[in-house]
């Protein structure tokens, strides 16, 4: 078999930098509502909020920290396995990376260890403070990162000198068209992505009925949370491609799994789209609807896969797939969210046991969501690293042999194939255990307590039973 | 464009971005080591409470140094990161293990044991695959245009693993440093001990590094030999000789601070000795500075961000290790 040096580094990036997008997905969203349960319990002094901090901050930790660890790897990447890109298009890409380092990186990385390790040491409002600096700088990071990879998408405000891409208008290329739906679309999926998790860890404590007032009001921040977000998602996710359709056509037909263009075309609904045969097997489609949604017009032209030569075009199925992962996963949600609000409304939410042990299932929708998405926008423009500018072939480090990037490559599988299951169990752990309990959901009167009895069975002391 | 010349500050901007990475990462690593050869189980878990709240601020000092050769000479970058592909993947893979290792040995009680030895092997590895990209970097690849064309194991030559074990040394003499400030007693004992294994190490790694650049490098030994050089040369061998001693006598008496300070030293000493050599090119006998520097645009884009954000940064860097100060106590830890 030939090794491709090219092809083997995809993989390799793709490898890193999945397992490495879950830790974002979860952490921002984590951070986020770390800072508003540290706010809730600043301004309400109700054990239960400080309960919930604690709890989550102990998972934000390893999370993060994993985070950290693998996102270190992420710009050597560009260096070791696709140096001719960093030479062709340093300049522009650079500041918009060195920017997430230095504004976001170091406000999580130096604030996390006074949010961990400093509650004794600070005094309450600088906590929180610190709580909002960490969520603050996991947004910053998503932004830079995100601005890096919409200009790759959508590039603008640059000019070409021998080949080389040199910065024109900066405000064009940080803000370029793709961005504000990027950056709105991926933050607002990684905050669902995390509600789930919440939502899911507050059915399962219900269930086991060990803190059943953390468990609640885990339940109905994430079904609230969910409510008003998961229907934003969806008409972001709306604008998002309707950017697609305007800068990135081609990704655009392969998503619909559209081959022939023109006015009035078709959704496709299922089907298995033939690369080479240049059209779609066993299709199940609705005359015009594509038109309708892409345009919002019933006879709306919309380009094909065919108004692209053969070697500009995406891998169709991967693209129509992942997509299709993408949007089902969201119809899901809306099921569960729309469950959770009626069973709220009838107050049966806490014990309907199906419905709760349905949530803990769908702990892992929103990664599975954010991965296909993932896939959909990043193997969707291909063959292109800078869209239509420079193909992903013309990318990849000049000295590299195929041997060496399938070592380096099983090193990265053998490490992470180590590290993220440890991970998830040791984060799985802190779940089992629970967050403390509180007996009475009274807010806390500077630490007096009403009998002398309360005073010795400290809250925390549950933690403990596991 | 700016009438300013930047490349001077960026370089200036890259050598402190890369000077506090080796600075700080440097004695978490050697710490990382150390803590392998501690006596017992409480004292592992004071000396890996002593890097608890701090190790990842200072890892990302890594990301600034190499984001920042990127941004401010982005064809180093791409010349230099490839040449060194296997010790980049051994450093990353070896980071990530250690710093899990941190967070998995408190949870992960059954294992204990495989993460500790994670953590001062991933530590060691790290430091040894640094030392050998610094090797290779003073060396010099083998270059066509604007890429590296050489092979990826060329970087693993004599002399690169011996920079590498070099420095091993090095951070682990900052490691020692490091925790005879934040321990006391027995345990501080310990660590004065181990300091001074890593200094004689470190010491003869220095002498070495210095005879052998200039034996194999004819340039180099012009710069640092030749009349006049020499002499104004001069300091920078008398001023390493008076902190090793320096060193020596703090390792021996009640100094808390001496150790860390003059390992610090030897560390600046190390780095001037190496800029001179191979001033003023990046990518050694191909690029200079001025050839490898990014658009100016690009450079002063970042510029104006950099100059805003960095006192900030180095503000709250020092207000963190503030709030960590003193001694390292046992019940301020890694959330029991």
């Amino acid at each position: 078999m030939h090794l491709d040096p090219e092809f083997l580094s995809r993989i390799q990036f793709a490898w890193v930098i999945g397992w490495h997008i879950l830790l974002p997905a979860f952490t921002i969203g984590l951070a986020s509502f770390i800072a508003f349960l540290e706010g809730a319990y600043a301004l309400t002094k109700r054990a239960v909020f400080l309960n919930l901090s604690q709890f989550w901050l102990r998972i934000f930790a390893v999370s993060f920290g994993m985070g950290v660890v693998t996102g270190i790897v992420m710009p050597f990447q560009f260096g070791t396995n696709w140096s001719r890109f960093s030479d062709v298009a340093g300049n522009i890409i650079s500041p918009l990376l060195a920017y997430e380092g230095i504004m976001a990186f170091f406000l999580e990385s130096t604030f996390l260890g006074v949010l961990l390790f400093g509650r004794k040491l600070v005094p309450p409002a600088m906590h929180f403070v610190a709580a909002v600096l960490v969520a603050g700088g996991t947004l910053l990071s998503a932004f830079w990162i995100l601005a890096t990879n919409s200009w790759m998408q959508t590039p603008a405000g640059y000019e070409m000198i021998d080949g080389r891409f040199f910065p024109k208008d900066w405000f064009e290329i940080v803000f370029s068209p793709s961005l504000p739906f990027r950056f709105m679309h991926t933050v607002s999926a990684f905050y669902v992505t995390t509600a789930f998790v919440v939502l899911g860890v507050g059915a399962y404590t219900v269930r086991r009925g060990q803190s059943p007032v953390e468990g609640r009001m885990m339940l109905r921040l994430a079904i609230w949370f969910l409510a008003i977000f998961v229907p934003i998602q969806a008409v972001l996710g709306d604008q998002h491609g309707l950017n697609t359709l305007e800068y990135q056509p081609a990704k655009l037909a392969a998503i619909e799994g559209l081959w022939d263009g023109g006015s009035g075309v078709p959704a496709s609904i299922i089907a298995w789209p033939d690369q080479k045969e240049e059209r779609n097997i066993a299709e199940i489609a609705i005359p015009k609807l594509g038109s309708l949604y892409l345009t919002h017009s019933w006879n709306g032209a919309v380009k094909g896969l065919k108004d692209f030569p053969a070697d500009q075009r995406p891998p169709v199925v991967v693209v129509y797939f992942a997509f299709r992962i993408m949007v089902g996963i969201a119809l899901l949600m809306l099921a569960m969210v729309a469950c959770g609000l009626f069973l709220l409304w009838r107050r049966r939410l806490d014990d309907t046991a199906w419905y709760l042990k349905a949530c803990q299932f769908t702990v892992c929708l929103g990664f599975v969501a954010v991965i296909a998405g993932w896939t959909t926008t990043e193997v969707g423009r291909q063959p292109w690293t800078i869209y239509g500018l420079m193909r992903t072939a013309e990318s990849v480090s000049p000295s590299l042999t195929g041997a060496n990037v399938l070592l380096s490559l099983l090193l990265y599988v053998v490490v992470y194939l180590i590290i993220f299951p440890t991970g998830i169990y040791t984060m799985l752990r802190f779940v089992w255990r629970g967050p403390a309990a509180t007996e009475d959901d009274a807010p806390v009167v500077s630490g007096r307590p009403k009998s002398p009895i309360e005073a010795l069975a400290p809250a925390s002391a549950t933690a403990e039973t596991r | 464009m700016p009438a300013l010349d930047l490349v001077p500050i960026w370089t200036a901007i890259l050598a402190l971005g890369v000077f506090f990475y080796v600075a700080l990462d440097g004695f978490d690593l050697g710490v990382g080591m150390l803590h392998n050869f501690a006596p017992d189980r409480s004292a592992r878990e004071l000396v890996m409470n002593s890097i608890a709240p701090i190790w990842d601020g200072n890892e990302t000092w890594l990301v600034l140094g190499s984001v920042g050769l990127l941004a401010a000479f982005p064809v180093a970058f791409a010349i230099i990161i490839p040449a060194v592909y296997f010790p980049i993947l051994l450093m990353l893979l070896a980071l990530i293990f250690r710093g899990l290792a941190f967070e998995f040995r408190y949870r992960d009680a059954e294992h204990r044991t495989f993460w500790d030895h994670g953590f001062a092997a991933g530590s060691a590895l790290a430091a040894f695959a640094q030392g050998v990209v610094l090797g290779s970097f003073i060396q010099g690849f083998q270059v066509e245009g604007r890429h590296f064309v050489g092979g990826s194991f060329d970087c693993f030559t004599p002399f690169s693993i011996f920079c590498g074990i070099a420095l091993m040394f090095g951070y682990g003499l900052l490691g020692a440093g490091w925790l005879i400030i934040k321990t006391e007693g027995a345990l501080q004992d310990w660590a004065r001990a181990l300091g001074r294994k890593c200094l004689i190490g470190t010491v003869l790694a220095i002498a070495v590094v210095s005879l052998w650049t200039p034996w194999t490098d004819p340039k180099i030994a012009t710069r640092w030999f030749s009349w006049p050089h020499i002499a104004y040369l001069a300091p920078v061998p008398i001023i390493t000789a008076a902190l090793v001693l320096y060193a020596w006598r703090t390792l021996h008496n009640a100094s808390e601070y001496g150790p860390f300070i003059a390992g610090l030293g030897l560390f600046v000493m190390s780095y001037i000795g190496i800029a001179i050599s191979l001033w003023p090119m990046i990518v050694p006998g191909h690029f200079t500075l001025y050839q490898a520097a990014a658009a100016p645009s690009t450079q002063a884009f970042l510029l104006i961000g950099t100059l805003f954000l960095l006192p900030i940064i180095l503000t709250y860097t020092a207000w963190s290790y503030w709030v960590f100060r003193g001694k390292v106590r046992a019940d301020i830890g890694y959330h029991h």
